[in-house]
């Protein structure tokens, strides 16, 4: 058995820190290393990447802010991470979210958000 | 010129035997593995086979000849050995699409695992895989949603969802229930379940659970900003208190319920499917009752077969057992039923346990359920198997933490996203799992707790319905 003791879980309405925003929202932030990692990976399976973003309180519905079209046909990291930063750039503080449409199963492959806004 | 009436009984064979019979695309077909009797041929038991589950009966009857029985007929068209196994054979029937109402699993399985089940002729019977002609799958209105319409509904990408039986499963009180549910999805579990048996007992009645759930779902959707949901079981003693139960889990804004195909049947489950479609509710469906008929290596109904059913009969989730856990299922032939619920097409493969090639066309895929005994150490070996596209419900393995359920649930959490990342990295799950789950318990104390409390639990087993092939081998 656990040695370790209690520990109250941290989670209110009141705290906005609280808020998850989907896959990868409970592993700490990642670095842009393991974020490139990522979008290779999502290249490899055929998806087209997409950059979408929205203001943290506004991150409940289906549809964020696109920015620009996805890049369709893109196969480059390194493009595909500018592209985000530069989206980061033009909005701080809001969610900026990497995905992967999947067209031969008309889904997204993938979905994260890879700029986390300022909690409100 | 018109064929004479003579009575008695004839040899199946004669008429229900046609080895060289071209299978039709239209066909219905299905394997039986048959134990026959001692003393009767091969050939005789699976044509005898083929005339109970269609045309025939026991003794020649006149109006035999007022129909077209070349055209209505099932034939036993080819016979193989199981690997293995010499007091058992495979025989292969091919039924003709007419004999069956359209959209009406029930029908089929009338025909097909009816009287012929408790036939003299055969010691035992069990029906292995059936192919549903692609004209037959476009009559039935299969699952209400799919995958990736409840991906969407959701707001869930890129990895299998999490979830949680709520337990003790019967006796709590429906606030207290309502609590579990809170806690659970507060801490990062996608939904929550009933119990498979918990229906609306005198602890509980259901629309008492129903609101106190309602309650927990909406409270832990503000708290966390994601979408959440309980399966909210409405299995029934009858039809109309089934839609009751569904119209109000509507009413109050829920976005799945559930319900057990076979206990409470393939009529009832159909219906329900076609209910939520209309309704825009998303079905789980559980499995009570399948290890009763498909756990004998040689009577019964294989479950790849009572899957099919359900994908016809309609679900958007299925449990299909977890192949780590504490419930029996065998590794590759999990992989082949996970396929057939799933996948658009699914070629023959034996050495999964698939006999046939199976299209199905349009007709939406299914979650699968992985649930029973599982809980943290599992999860890079149950993602390396089930991929994205299944629901990994921890039970104990969530109310079981120390700390409670919504540590239990923060700790499953952080564990599949941990492996989640690792595999889209290119790393193997099975051989790095332990070295993936210690790195991200490091950043989250939930799990650590989680891995110290289930480190020594194993389910090690022989699985009783292994592949007859890999029984030979």
């Amino acid at each position: 058995m656990s040695t370790a003791t209690m520990q109250d879980y941290k989670s209110s309405l009141g705290d906005a820190t609280s808020r998850r925003f989907g896959t990868f929202s409970y592993l700490p932030a990642m670095s842009p290393e393991r974020i490139r990692a990522q979008v290779e990976y999502l290249v490899r399976r055929g998806w087209s990447p997409a950059i979408e973003h929205t203001e943290p309180q506004n991150a409940g519905g289906s549809y964020w802010y696109m920015w620009k079209l996805p890049l369709f046909g893109e196969t480059r990291a390194e493009q595909v991470l500018a592209e985000a930063a530069a989206c980061h750039e033009a909005h701080p503080g809001n969610h900026v979210r990497l995905v992967g449409y999947d067209k031969v199963r008309q889904t997204q492959g993938a979905a994260m958000v890879i700029y986390r806004g300022k909690a409100v | 010129m018109a064929k004479a009436y003579s009575a008695g009984v004839k040899e199946y064979r004669h008429t229900y035997w046609e080895p060289h019979y071209p299978v039709k695309d239209t066909d219905l077909l299905a394997c039986f593995k048959i134990t026959p009797q001692a003393g009767v041929p091969r050939e005789e038991a699976a044509a005898a086979v083929a005339a109970e589950s269609s045309t025939g009966t026991w003794t020649t009857v006149w109006t035999d000849l007022l129909t077209d029985l070349e055209y209505y007929k099932g034939r036993a068209y080819r016979i193989e050995n199981v690997p293995g196994d010499d007091s058992c054979f495979y025989a292969f029937i091919a039924y003709p699409i007419d004999l069956f109402e359209e959209g009406s699993v029930v029908n089929v399985f009338t025909s097909l695992v009816g009287n012929v089940f408790g036939f003299k002729a055969i010691r035992a019977l069990r029906l292995e895989d059936v192919r549903f002609p692609l004209a037959y799958v476009k009559t039935c209105g299969g699952p209400p949603h799919g995958i990736q319409v409840e991906r969407d509904k959701l707001d869930k990408y890129g990895r299998p969802l999490l979830g949680c039986t709520i337990k003790p499963k019967l006796g709590l009180s429906a606030k207290n229930y309502g609590r579990a549910v809170y806690e659970c999805l507060r801490g990062g579990l996608d939904f929550t379940k009933d119990d498979e048996n918990v229906n609306s007992q005198p602890f509980m009645r259901w629309r008492d659970r129903f609101g106190f759930v309602a309650e927990a779902i909406r409270k832990a959707e503000a708290e966390t900003g994601e979408r959440k949901g309980h399966y909210l079981n409405v299995t029934a003693p009858t039809p109309e208190e089934m839609y009751k139960r569904a119209a109000f889990a509507r009413e109050l804004g829920m976005p799945i319920i559930m319900h057990d195909f076979l206990t409470g049947g393939f009529c009832a489950n159909t219906g329900l499917a076609n209910w939520c479609r209309e309704n825009g509710m998303l079905l789980h469906i559980h499995r009570a009752m399948h290890a009763v008929i498909d756990r004998d290596r040689h009577h019964g109904i294989h479950f790849r077969v009572l899957l099919k059913a359900l994908r016809l009969s309609g679900g958007d989730h299925l449990h299909t057992g977890t192949v780590v856990g504490k419930l029996e299922g065998d590794r590759q032939a999990t992989l082949g039923w996970i396929d057939l619920l799933r996948e658009r097409y699914v070629k023959e493969d034996r050495s999964r346990g698939i006999f046939f090639d199976q299209d199905w066309g349009s007709m939406p895929g299914a979650f699968a359920v992985a649930s029973g005994g599982i809980h943290v150490w599992h999860m890079p070996a149950l993602l390396a198997i089930f991929g994205d596209d299944a629901v990994f419900q921890f039970g104990g393995g969530t109310l079981g933490h120390p700390w409670g359920n919504a540590a239990g649930a923060a700790a499953n959490r952080v564990a599949l996203e941990a492996c989640v990342e690792a595999r889209n990295q290119g790393r193997d799950l099975e051989k790095d799992g332990k070295e993936i789950l210690v790195a991200a318990a490091r950043s989250s104390p939930e799990l650590k707790a989680a891995m110290e409390t289930w480190k020594e639990i194993k389910f090690e087993f022989d699985t009783v319905d292994t592949l007859d092939v890999a029984q030979a081998a």
